[in-house]
Formats: structure tokens, C-alpha cells, sequence
């Protein structure tokens, strides 16, 4: 060993033994770090067979009609996914409509407005805002935001909106204050945090030079923010608003307290609905036979509707890199 | 190296010690299923421990859930708020029997009246539940209370979200005192409600019912108590206006006709009687006749006779119905058949 390290000796060190060892060395590592990989794949694909097999005998019994129906009644046993999918979709929209704008400002608030001493506690604040437990969410949903939207909120957008041709319709009574856009609501806070953190992230990505020109040549804060945070950060904007609308249709438990849990369909987005989440977290432990069979095929729903989310995103990022 | 093996000497004497400590008890008993019974079985449980050692362990999951454990045999007994049929009884070689009552109670919350103010009959509390009567003054309303003032506004119709046994109970019962709410609803543990708006659990239900005025709706009789929530009176089969009490929940029970039915399938809803609660409720225990380990299920047996026998006192205390005696005899009489008990 000493004689090594002199390096005097080298004809006792076996070479090709020791780049034997180190190859194969690289291949376990190669195949252990493939095998990690391979078991998300693997994961992903064996949760879509047992939410297939399962769903099997609703498709086998009501066929594609399924995707269709609009009544959910275990006395007759007959499902139908139209409720609850319809409410999963407004739900997330309008949370989406309510938290893209606000934390678009926000993030352009912190990145370019913001006084330093500000910054860091109004970042923290967002992170643990991020933190908190969904069920967090539904309680102060349904002790706080309900009872206001009862007294305050709903009886006066029903007699303000409400009173309008054609969009009325959507603000009808009844409002006995959980709904869709309570649950809403409810989304669009939580998803808050997470659309910040990425668009305040991506906007820090712009290089100062490009800013610092705009601002150079008299560009106003709105003007930087419309024509050159936005435009430059496209992709990441898109990423992070898809990352928040994943998380709000498949959120459960704050929504199934809030949202009210009715699955007759209903035009009004105020009155009560359901969600596929709420409708599978509220019903599945005494569900049996067929009406299970239906829970899952709306789980299988969900998935398909979050996969299509994550594929349209990826092609949005995708045609946004030709600017 | 070391480390590795005072780690293996360490594993071999812990697995030792505990096969020891298992051959001195018996294996646990287990149980999953009904949460309605849960809180009541619980108490058994502690109670029997204390008396023999023997630890039986429930876990709360739902009636549903419960019944698919016991089909995958990972638990000894299932219970249930909903029997199960004869046909998927008889299909998979198990047996039932009621181990618990309790009531269902309509619950308000209006402005001026006053708990136990209101009486209701059960085309009236369907039609309200169908949507038809939607307003507190209705007619048919006031001619059943002519002395409570009634104000005009909306009702708003409260449920349960959740798939539950209040929710079957409570459903068919208007099944059976309304032949439209039957063809038009039906009953199970969760409904395609014509009208109102659900709150999880009994918790969310009470909850929703003290925050929205003029709102209805059904909870187990202890929420009832434990909330001081308002309550109805009710008219029942034989015509009469009765009080939810544990009298009269247990004057439903012991009116059922459980010795003429197969399997103990009663429900106790819109029961004969003078002093019968017409919206009472049970929870059944289900067992496999002929078990993988006998002991096990000789064991769950000897738990529910000693609930039958020494557990009354915690019911009530819970605002639970202890299965009267008359019908406790007739269940631990079938066990012979059923079970091949002594």
C-alpha cells in the first residue's frame, strides 16, 4: 500500500480486474436506479388495471350510457356519472377563474414591487399556507365561510346576478350556503399557494438584463409584467397553473364538506352539488356490488380527466416554445 | 457484523417471548363494521375484558366495510345496520342476529319553536322530504300542530352525505308510511334525495342543522341529547303521538315480531304498538356458521351473551336500547342450531 501511494509500483495493480469490478459496479447501479424508475411506471399502470377490473361490471352493465346518465340511486341501483363529473369540472374552473389572477398578482407583487423587508415573510407565509391539511380547509370552510355565505354572500349575488337575463340562471336559489362555489372557494385558496410559488419561481428566472432594458426605456410595471415577465415565462405559467388545476379536481376532503353533496343535477352554480371525490370519500364505505363498481368507474374518470389535464399542459408547453 | 447479529439474537428472543405471551391469552377477537354500534360495543368490550381477559378488538369502518372483511376473513364477526338478505346470507354460510337498538330522531331548527314543540306523522314528514310541502306554515303542518306558531318561511331539507344506517333506517321508514316516496326514492344507506342538501356524518348534520334556520332533519337519538337539537314528536302506526325516549325506542324493539321473521330480519321502523317510536334502528352481528377457527368464533359468541346478559346498563347509559330479554333468548336459542353452541 505504501509502495502505491509512492506510486513506484504499478505492475502489482491488476487493471483490468478493477475496471471489471467498476463496470459491474455501474450496472447495479444502473439497474437499481432503473428499477426505481420502472416502479413508478409499473405503479401508475397497476392502479389503472385494478381501477378497470373494478369498474368492469358497471360499464358491462350500463355500457357507455354511464358516461351519460345523470341519476346516482343505490335503491335501484342505477349510476350515472354526469353529476358528479360536471361538478368536479365547474369546481376546479371557477377556482381556477378566482386563484390564477390573484396569485399572478401576487407573484408579480413580490418579484418586482415588493419591498426587501417584505419578501421574506410574505413568501413564508404563502409556504405554510401551502402546508396546511386539507382538513383544515373543510372545517374552517364549513364553520366560517358557510354560515357568510348563508347570511351575506349568496342572498346577494342572487339578488344582484341572479336578477340578470341568461346568467341568472346560473345564480338561482336554493343557497342554503354550501355549493359549488363554496367549495370553490375553499379550491381556489388552497391552490393559491401552489400557483405562487411556481409563478413567483419562473418570474425570478427572468434575467435582469431584459428587465432592467424595459425599465431602461420607460416601460411602466403593468408593461413590464404584460410584455415581458408573462411572454418569457409562458411555459412555466402553464406548468404551474396545471399543477394547481391536478390538485383541485382531485381534492376530497375540504370539498366534501363544503360542497353539499347533492347529485341531482342542478343549473345554479350556488345550490348544492357533488364532486367525483366527494361522491366516492362520502359513500364508499357502505357501498357493495354494483353501486362500488360505479364509485370506482368515477375514479377511473378522475384519473383519465387528471391524465388529459397533464397531456394538454405538456402540449401547451410544447407549442409555447416556438415565441 | 456485530450489530448484525445482536440485531438477529435480539429479533429471535422478542419473537419467542411474544409466541409465549399469545399462548397464555387466547387470539384477540375481532370485528369491523357499524359505526352506530361502536361506541356502545366498545364499552363491552372494556367491560369484558375486565371480567375475562379476553380482548375482543372493533374497528369502526362502516357497515359496508365491515361485511367486506368479514367476506376476506380478516376479521371474526362483521356488524352491520343493515341485514343482510337471506340469499347472500345463506351463499356465503353465515348467520345474524340484532345486538343493539337505538332511535332515529327528526331534528329542527326554527325560529320560536321550541324543542319537542312539534309533532309530525309520517305522510307529513314524507311529504316535506319529497319536496311538497316546502313551507313551515303549510296546512298540512298547522292542523297537526294548531298550537305552535308556525312562520312562513322555507323549509330546508338537511341529510346525511354519507352512505349510514340512520340514513337506511330513516328512509324506510318513509318507504313504508309512503307508497310515492317508495316507487320515487326507496331506501338504502344513501338515496338520491328529491330535495335539500347533505352534511358528513351525524357531527356534519348537526352542525348544518343549528347554522341554516328552517332547516329538518333525522340523527341518532344521543346527537340529539348531547346538542340539546331540536326534536319531534311523533305519530306512529297505532295512530298515537309519541316522545323519543329510550322507553319508547325500546317499546319499538320489543314490538317487532323478531320470533316469525328468517335470519332476524326486521327492521323496527313504523312498529305496532301504543308506545312504539315509529323510526327506531338495530345493528346485527354476523358471523360464519361454520368458521376456519372455531375457538375464535366460540369466543365472539360467548362476548355477545355476556353483552346480552350483563351490558344493558352500559347502553342505556349511551342512549343505546339493549336488546329486550324476551328476544335475546330467542337469538341465543338459534345459536344451537346455527353455531352448534351448547
Amino acid at each position: 500500500m505504501v509502495d502505491a501511494t509512492n506510486g513506484a509500483d504499478f505492475s502489482r495493480v491488476d487493471v483490468a480486474s478493477i475496471t471489471k469490478t467498476f463496470k459491474l459496479q455501474d450496472r447495479i447501479f444502473f439497474f437499481m436506479t432503473l428499477a426505481s424508475a420502472a416502479l413508478v411506471v409499473l405503479m401508475l399502470l397497476a392502479i389503472l388495471v385494478v381501477l378497470v377490473i373494478d369498474a368492469l361490471p358497471t360499464f358491462q352493465t350500463f355500457g357507455l350510457s354511464f358516461l351519460w346518465g345523470t341519476v346516482w340511486s343505490a335503491p335501484t341501483d342505477h349510476y350515472g356519472a354526469v353529476p358528479a363529473v360536471l361538478g368536479t369540472l365547474i369546481s376546479s374552473l371557477i377556482a381556477m377563474l378566482i386563484a390564477v389572477p390573484l396569485s399572478f398578482g401576487i407573484a408579480i407583487f413580490l418579484t418586482e414591487l415588493c419591498p426587501g423587508s417584505l419578501r421574506r415573510p410574505i413568501g413564508t407565509a404563502i409556504e405554510l399556507l401551502a402546508g396546511v391539511p386539507s382538513i383544515i380547509y373543510g372545517i374552517v370552510g364549513l364553520f366560517v365561510l358557510v354560515p357568510l355565505m348563508q347570511l351575506y354572500i349568496l342572498p346577494f349575488l342572487i339578488a344582484t346576478i341572479g336578477q340578470v337575463p341568461v346568467i341568472g340562471y346560473l345564480f338561482q336559489p336554493p343557497a342554503p350556503g354550501v355549493g359549488l362555489l363554496t367549495a370553490s372557494l375553499v379550491l381556489a385558496i388552497m391552490v393559491l399557494p401552489f400557483i405562487t410559488a411556481i409563478t413567483r419561481d419562473v418570474f425570478l428566472t427572468v434575467p435582469p438584463m431584459l428587465r432592467e432594458s424595459a425599465y431602461g426605456m420607460g416601460m411602466t410595471t403593468w408593461e413590464v409584467a404584460r410584455n415581458i415577465l408573462i411572454p418569457y415565462t409562458r411555459r412555466g405559467l402553464v406548468g404551474g397553473v396545471m399543477l394547481g388545476l391536478g390538485r383541485a379536481l382531485g381534492e376530497t376532503m375540504a370539498v366534501t364538506f363544503v360542497v353539499g353533496s347533492v347529485t341531482r343535477l342542478q343549473a345554479s352554480i350556488i345550490s348544492p352539488s357533488t364532486t367525483i371525490s366527494a361522491q366516492i370519500a362520502n359513500t364508499f364505505g357502505e357501498a357493495d356490488g354494483l353501486q362500488l363498481s360505479s364509485l370506482i368507474a368515477l375514479g377511473l374518470l378522475l384519473f383519465i380527466l387528471s391524465f388529459c389535464v397533464l397531456a394538454l399542459a405538456k402540449w401547451m408547453i410544447g407549442r409555447s416554445d416556438s415565441f | 457484523m456485530n450489530f448484525i447479529r445482536k440485531f438477529a439474537v435480539g429479533a429471535a428472543v422478542a419473537t419467542i417471548s411474544l409466541t409465549v405471551a399469545g399462548a397464555s391469552f387466547a387470539a384477540d377477537i375481532t370485528g369491523a363494521g357499524s359505526s352506530f354500534i361502536n361506541p356502545v360495543l366498545s364499552k363491552w368490550a372494556e367491560g369484558y375484558k375486565a371480567a375475562t381477559k379476553n380482548i375482543v378488538n372493533y374497528q369502526s369502518v362502516g357497515s359496508g366495510a365491515g361485511i367486506k372483511q368479514l367476506l376476506a376473513k380478516t376479521v371474526v364477526f362483521g356488524a352491520t345496520d343493515k341485514p343482510m338478505s337471506d340469499a347472500d346470507l345463506e351463499k356465503n354460510g353465515l348467520a345474524q342476529f340484532p345486538m343493539i337498538s337505538g332511535g332515529i330522531v327528526v331534528t329542527y331548527n326554527i325560529e320560536g319553536v321550541k324543542p319537542g314543540e312539534l309533532v309530525f306523522d309520517g305522510e307529513t314528514l314524507a311529504g316535506i322530504f319529497l319536496g311538497k310541502i316546502t313551507k313551515w306554515d303549510d296546512p298540512a303542518l298547522k292542523k297537526l300542530n294548531p298550537d305552535v306558531k308556525l312562520p312562513s318561511s322555507p323549509i330546508s331539507v338537511v341529510y346525511r352525505a354519507d352512505g349510514s344506517g340512520t340514513t337506511f333506517n330513516f328512509t324506510n321508514y318513509l318507504s313504508k308510511v309512503s307508497p310515492e316516496w317508495k316507487e320515487k326514492v326507496g331506501s338504502d344507506t344513501a338515496v338520491q334525495w328529491p330535495v335539500g342538501f347533505g352534511a358528513k356524518g351525524s357531527e356534519g348534520v348537526s352542525t348544518t342543522v343549528a347554522q341554516t334556520a328552517g332547516s329538518i332533519s333525522y340523527v341518532e337519538y344521543s346527537y340529539v341529547v348531547a346538542n340539546k337539537m331540536g326534536y319531534s314528536k311523533l305519530k306512529n302506526a297505532a295512530g298515537k303521538v309519541v316522545e323519543p325516549t329510550l322507553d319508547t325506542f325500546a317499546a319499538a324493539a320489543a314490538n317487532a315480531d323478531w320470533k316469525g321473521s328468517k335470519n332476524f330480519n326486521v327492521i323496527v321502523t313504523n312498529q305496532p304498538g301504543d308506545k312504539t317510536w315509529p323510526i327506531a334502528a338495530s345493528t346485527w352481528v354476523v358471523l360464519y356458521k361454520q368458521p376456519a377457527d372455531k375457538a375464535l368464533n366460540d369466543g365472539a359468541l360467548d362476548f355477545f351473551k355476556w353483552a346480552y346478559e350483563k351490558g344493558q346498563k352500559d347502553a342505556t347509559a349511551l342512549n343505546y336500547v339493549a336488546i329486550p330479554e324476551a328476544v335475546s333468548k330467542v337469538v341465543m336459542e338459534s345459536w344451537k342450531k346455527d353455531f352448534g353452541t351448547k
